[in-house]
């Protein structure tokens, strides 16, 4: 007769599994159906040697450790379409999705393109490798002045969180310049941290690189208890996302709003002030952070159809089932290493979509999408009279 | 195998450089400092050799601010020792002083295998391996892209000029100037060098006099001069053909 000992050790597969628990609802793991909704909604899944469904599928049979083998991880795109879909409410993205990119990233596992991002995040407070100092260079020659607290030293009603590619990529920096001339407008008393102002590090949380979102969440949060405000506004869905769900279980609690959710308040006072009209037909892609994962949907519609000549149409991804632009978890550092796997990029899928409805102009409302859905006009034929264009870019220019 | 690794910090090129009123130096007001590129080159070839074939590798540095992060990132990649030499580098430090210095510090650690890296950007006076190689009495190769170690003896790989791929056969010890590893510095998550931080200690060496003789002096430091020479087409398509053709005309070209 042959004896096997049978180790104590848990095995990878059940240590991780335990893990997953300690996320908010982990314990659905464990009601899982293999229903396979999360990896067909996956805009990736198909590609991926384990999509979600399969990852579960292979914790239950002690065999995740081949989950790790695999690179096809680092196609997701933390876009919430996967928990969003499952009938068992699984914290699929936040719990497995991260938690697997977390144990790749420690085991060394990493994209090149996506190791300079997070060197970047950690070295300069920003994925683009820019300069600290420069951060508020964007805000030079506005009238009147745009207040940087560290500077000017005085208590401000708003603080605005400009966020990294709004501060430093030159499309985003129209965004930047646009929100400014409204906030003016509007008489809003507000200021921005300006050199002091690290990335929010939501994305590089969600691609695997937990100890930097505290490092960056701790270095922030100091920041901010430095001046005296009374809520924070951003233009950036991640930035909100963190400051609102993320940030105050490591103790930095701030109200905050997302610029639409802001100006949409305001409306009253905005609309008689929207007097250049705009006329086209307009679609507006609902950013994953802000429509799937926090429920803001209508302040982005209502604020676009205030603006006088605009046709507001919906493309066949809308409201909860949007889809992602490709930017999120860490996609927006690893267009290289998807483009290989997929030789397809989500943008241009949406931009089919928008050509589709005839659309003349793309809104959007996430700094991400300026960039990648222009560099998708490009590759895209039939695109040419589609124009990308952030709400508050539209606001500024009905403003006139 | 006892590897040694000596690193450097050097001036960080993401902000803009400025020159001090002395017009010898860079302003330092607003200077950050950085890993050397080709130091960070030489600790990940020192981490696969040990993790290949076994090794205790020592990380050192100049000990000026960003030292103690520098340190703690190579042990979280796998180095077993840290140190940070201590001295006066306050009016800056050129290679020559730096190579006498370290190598008596360096004689002391009785290393198998030095690993530098091949250059830095601020090697005014010459990089540092081959001066150190002259002072420990050890032979040097530079421009190195690869290391096999087998028992006394290494192979390395050497690039030259025109894609000219050399291997060469060196007996320990031996010096090797790092041009670069065989796979890019390996990313290390933020939490494991913290994990450092509070479990690895970092040894403070004091260097000696420091003898700056042997060294160029400084007079003066420039900017680069910018120059005008570009020439900016319009956007419109056929204004910039004809723009160009009426250029490539005045040059001849056409």
């Amino acid at each position: 007769m042959v004896t096997t000992a049978i180790s104590n050790k848990p095995s990878f597969s059940q240590t991780f599994f335990s893990s997953l628990y300690k996320v908010e609802n982990g314990e659905r793991f464990r009601t899982c159906l293999q229903c396979g909704s999360c990896s067909g909604v996956c805009p990736f899944g198909y590609l991926m040697d384990y999509p979600p469904g399969r990852m579960i599928a292979g914790l239950r049979a002690d065999e995740f450790d081949l989950v790790m083998e695999s690179d096809t991880v680092w196609m997701c795109v933390s876009c919430y379409a996967c928990a969003q879909i499952c009938p068992s409410k699984i914290p699929i993205t936040a719990g497995l999705m991260t938690r697997t990119k977390e144990e790749l990233l420690l085991a060394g596992n990493v994209p090149t393109e996506l190791q300079s991002a997070l060197e970047n995040s950690q070295r300069y407070g920003n994925p683009l490798g820019e300069s600290p100092r420069k951060r508020a260079d964007w805000a030079i020659g506005i009238q009147p002045p745009v207040t940087i607290l560290g500077r000017d030293r005085r208590p401000v009603d708003v603080l605005w969180f400009v966020g990294d590619y709004p501060s430093y990529h030159p499309r985003v920096q129209l965004v930047a310049k646009s929100l400014a001339k409204v906030l003016n407008t509007l008489g809003i008393n507000f200021g921005i941290l300006g050199p002091e102002e690290n990335t929010d590090g939501d994305t590089q949380r969600l691609a695997g690189e937990r100890g930097l979102f505290e490092m960056l969440t701790e270095k922030n949060g100091k920041i901010f208890s430095k001046y005296q405000f009374e809520k924070i506004i951003t233009s950036d869905p991640h930035a909100y996302n963190a400051l609102k769900n993320e940030y105050p279980a490591l103790g930095v609690s701030y109200p905050v709003q997302h610029y639409t959710q802001f100006l949409a308040e305001r409306i009253d006072q905005l609309k008689p002030l929207l007097k250049q009209e705009i006329p086209a037909a307009v679609t507006y892609h609902d950013p994953c952070y802000l429509g799937r994962v926090n429920g803001v949907f209508d302040e982005p519609r209502m604020l676009l159809e205030s603006i006088p000549g605009v046709k507001l149409m919906e493309m066949s991804h809308n409201h909860t089932n949007s889809l992602c632009c490709g930017g999120g978890g860490g996609g927006m550092w690893l267009d290289g290493f998807q483009w290989e796997k997929a030789h397809a990029r989500l943008s241009e899928w949406r931009v089919h979509e928008a050509i589709d409805i005839g659309a003349n102009i793309l809104a959007v409302a996430c700094p991400y999408e300026p960039p990648r859905f222009e560099d998708a006009i490009k590759m895209t034929q039939q695109a040419g009279r589609v124009v990308v264009k952030d709400i508050v870019e539209l606001l500024a220019e009905a403003l006139g | 195998m006892n590897i040694i690794v000596p690193v450097k910090l050097v001036p960080d090129l993401v902000e803009e450089l400025s020159i001090d009123a002395s017009g010898t130096a860079l302003d330092t007001a607003w200077l950050r400092m950085i890993i050397n590129e080709f130091d960070d080159h030489a600790i990940e070839q020192a981490i696969l050799l040990k993790e290949r074939t076994g090794a205790h590798v020592t990380v050192l540095s100049t000990n000026v601010e960003g030292v103690d992060d520098l340190l703690f990132t190579a042990a979280a990649k796998g180095a077993d020792r840290l140190i940070k030499l201590n001295g006066d580098f306050e009016s800056g430090i050129n290679n020559h002083t730096l190579a006498r210095a370290m190598a008596t510090i360096l004689r002391d650690l009785k290393p198998d295998l030095v690993l530098t890296g091949v250059q830095a950007n601020n090697d005014l006076d010459g990089s540092i391996g081959p001066q150190l190689a002259e002072y420990l009495g050890m032979p040097y190769i530079g421009y190195v892209s690869g290391v096999t170690v087998s028992g006394e003896t290494v192979i390395v790989r050497k690039e030259y000029p025109g894609g000219l791929i050399v291997e060469m056969e060196a007996s320990t010890p031996v010096l090797l100037g790092i041009q670069a590893a065989e796979q890019p510095p390996r990313y290390v998550a933020i939490s494991k060098v913290r994990q450092m931080m509070k479990t690895m200690s970092i040894e403070e060496l004091d260097l000696s006099t420091l003898d700056s003789t042997g060294a160029p002096v400084v007079n003066r430091m420039f900017q680069p001069e910018a120059t005008g020479r570009a020439t900016m087409l319009p956007e419109n398509a056929d204004n910039a053909a004809n723009q160009l053709v009426t250029i490539f005309k005045e040059l001849g070209v056409l």
